[in-house]
């Protein structure tokens, strides 16, 4: 077998090849030689992109599972697969990036037996465990199905319903957690971006973001394997986020609102510039875009809304894990390379093993098949009920 | 009864004996190049500052309700009730959520080592125990650093307020901050001078209690949670089989009807 060397690949081995040199560095001089952490700034880019960046990018899988399973909405079907595949492989990466920070990793499990109850981190690991398990199995099918093996679909099509609640609460603790991590640290996170009400924020954000990534990944994807895009479920999905990023917008505001922080936002500094730059990509272009019927109606219209609101989102992340520190500690952390090269290094183990599962495993089944899921004789049922009122927009964006 | 430390700045002359006899305990270096170091570090538990004429120790506050143990998520840090907050260095992961939870950033990190541990004065808890004193209590020749119950150290402390108005602020650093610590601080100028946190700053409420709020309400959660997710797919997929099976009725009852 021939594979061809085109530019993508030649740029992913570059990546791993810096990745893995890297990952030498971290487990052989240790995170001291690995990256620009000190005691100063104990936690930095790996923590705040890796672990909480990776946490959120992958709460597409909660959010289309819960609106699909939970709450019936129609017409979704075909992007549930590649949304639990990407939370699926977003926590196992997550993991990964988590090998690489803890300082003695090999020591993970004691997690297992060292409860403490109290601690914000313990409700954190047990969250990643045991939701990645959850992950494990809802994404099991696609592999079964593979492999004909149709027995085993059938006992986890039983548990299913188990599956979907248990998923959702773990994402529910888990997404909010994340944020009551730094709810310890009054004194030292800039105002901008401490308050109490960060678990609803990380909650909240996760769920827009799980939007906007679902609709990234279905175009990539689309793109990648030329396969057909189903606009319909995009610009539901669309409209979903707009809603979504106005539901987050306003709870900023409000918090802003009342702890009296709203003249101090608009003047410049340091951190109101990060401000700016997270809330003007989170929130005022993409709801600015999606406010447009044509935008929200077009493909390339809601991807590039979606991409703008990720990086909102991300930069929002990366100003409370580091930017929000700066002014406390008294100077900049910058990562090194090597930290940036294993974060890169990750992401790129992402895209290689989305494609990947999708080329090898039915994430994508023919449109026809899109109905053979998991609960198929009842949508067949009701398929007669509900008529689907989307194709009207489809042809309009066409 | 709470064992405590009260140092106070006023009586220190800078002679690092502290330091000396810190580093002596614990088994870490000492020379004259670590002596010279102005910040705690993985092998400096306790710093003497010097600023002009005055003098200011730094080392972890051991807290009443501390933060680093309330984060840590495996209990390798945790509050002993002869006072020290201590480390078991085998339970520990290397998370270092203790170290940004810290307000006083005490824990420091060995970011050198492949196995890296967190290091912090942990006052000697094997002297404690036995009834010692610490050793940088029991080697200062000032008495600049003392140790006894936390009880009889704030009203020692607040007697040499009383009686000196002119050389004290009149606070005793510690007493209230974070919810009380048991290393108290007294001093003519303001400690935050030498890089403690302000008390306004840090508040009079435990750290703990910050997360606690939301931790305490997590039993209570998952449960009603659980049924309230439970209860929404239930209900949206009742409707479904209530559909399909009327659906089928309809079909069944127009059959009949054609046969007829």
């Amino acid at each position: 077998m021939k594979i061809k060397l085109t530019f993508w690949r030649v740029v992913f081995l570059v990546i791993m090849a810096l990745g893995i040199y890297s990952t030498i560095i971290r487990y052989s001089r240790g995170l001291g030689t690995a990256t620009n952490m000190s005691d100063q700034f104990p936690w930095g880019f790996w923590i705040g992109f890796d672990c909480l960046c990776g946490v959120m990018l992958a709460a597409g899988g909660f959010c289309i599972v819960g609106a699909v399973y939970l709450f019936n909405v129609r017409g979704l079907h075909s992007v549930v697969r590649p949304a639990v595949l990407t939370a699926f492989l977003g926590y196992l990466l997550f993991i990964v990036g988590l090998l690489f920070d803890l300082g003695r990793p090999w020591f993970i499990w004691h997690q297992l037996i060292y409860m403490n109850p109290r601690s914000v981190m313990f409700e954190v690991g047990m969250c990643v465990m045991t939701y990645t398990t959850v992950l494990f199995f809802e994404f099991l099918p696609n592999v079964f199905e593979r492999f004909n093996l149709h027995t085993p679909i059938k006992w986890i099509h039983k548990i299913y319903p188990v599956l979907i609640v248990l998923g959702i609460l773990l994402s529910t603790l888990h997404q909010s957690s994340l944020g009551s991590l730094y709810l310890i640290m009054p004194s030292k996170l800039h105002p901008f971006w401490y308050s109490p009400a960060l678990p609803f924020f990380f909650f909240a954000s996760a769920v827009a973001v799980g939007l906007a990534m679902t609709i990234f990944e279905s175009t990539q994807s689309s793109k990648a394997l030329g396969r057909q895009l189903e606009l319909s479920v995009l610009v539901r999905l669309g409209g979903a986020l707009l809603v979504a990023l106005w539901v987050n917008a306003l709870l900023r505001f409000e918090d802003y609102f009342h702890r009296g922080l709203l003249r101090q936002i608009v003047r410049p500094s340091y951190e109101a510039y990060f401000l700016w730059l997270e809330l003007a990509l989170s929130f005022v272009i993409p709801i600015t875009l999606l406010s447009f019927k044509k935008i929200r109606l077009s493909p390339n219209g809601l991807y590039l809304a979606s991409v703008i609101s990720l990086f909102g989102f991300i930069t929002n992340r990366l100003n409370v894990s580091v930017i929000g520190f700066e002014t406390y500690v008294g100077h900049h952390y910058v990562p090194k390379w090597t930290e940036f090269s294993v974060t890169l290094m990750i992401v790129a183990m992402g895209f290689a093993l989305f494609r990947l599962a999708v080329q090898y495993l039915p994430i994508f089944p023919k449109e026809e098949l899109v109905s053979e899921q998991l609960d198929a004789e009842l949508l067949s049922k009701v398929k007669t009920v509900t008529s689907p009122a989307v194709p009207a927009l489809e042809n309009a964006g066409n | 009864m709470g064992k405590a430390l009260l140092y106070d700045s006023t009586m220190c002359i800078g002679c690092k004996q502290c330091e000396q006899a810190c580093a002596d305990q614990n088994k870490l270096p000492y020379s004259e190049a670590i002596a010279a170091e102005s910040v705690q570090s993985a092998h400096k538990y306790t710093v003497v500052l010097t600023k002009g004429d005055k003098f200011m120790r730094r080392l972890c506050m051991h807290c009443e309700h501390p933060a680093c143990a309330s984060a840590c998520p495996v209990g390798a840090l945790h509050k002993t009730k002869e006072g020290p907050v201590e480390y078991d260095v085998w339970k520990c992961i290397g998370c270092r959520y203790c170290m940004v939870a810290c307000a006083f950033n005490q824990p420091k990190y060995e970011w050198g080592s492949l196995n890296p541990r967190v290091r912090k004065c942990i006052m000697c808890p094997d002297r404690v125990v036995a009834g010692k004193q610490t050793a940088c209590a029991e080697i200062c020749p000032t008495g600049a650093t003392k140790f006894g119950d936390r009880d009889d150290l704030i009203k020692d402390a607040q007697e040499r307020i009383r009686q000196n108005p002119s050389t004290y602020l009149p606070r005793i650093y510690g007493l209230n901050e974070v919810g009380g610590t048991c290393v108290l601080i007294l001093a003519g100028v303001k400690v935050e001078e030498f890089g403690y946190p302000a008390s306004e700053k840090i508040g009079d409420t435990p750290m703990p209690e910050y997360t606690g709020r939301v931790m305490e309400k997590v039993p209570d959660f998952i449960p009603v949670w659980s049924l309230v997710l439970g209860g929404i797919y239930w209900i949206s997929h009742r409707r479904d089989e209530v559909a399909a099976a009327e659906a089928e009725e309809r079909a069944r009852e127009g059959k009949n009807g054609s046969t007829r």
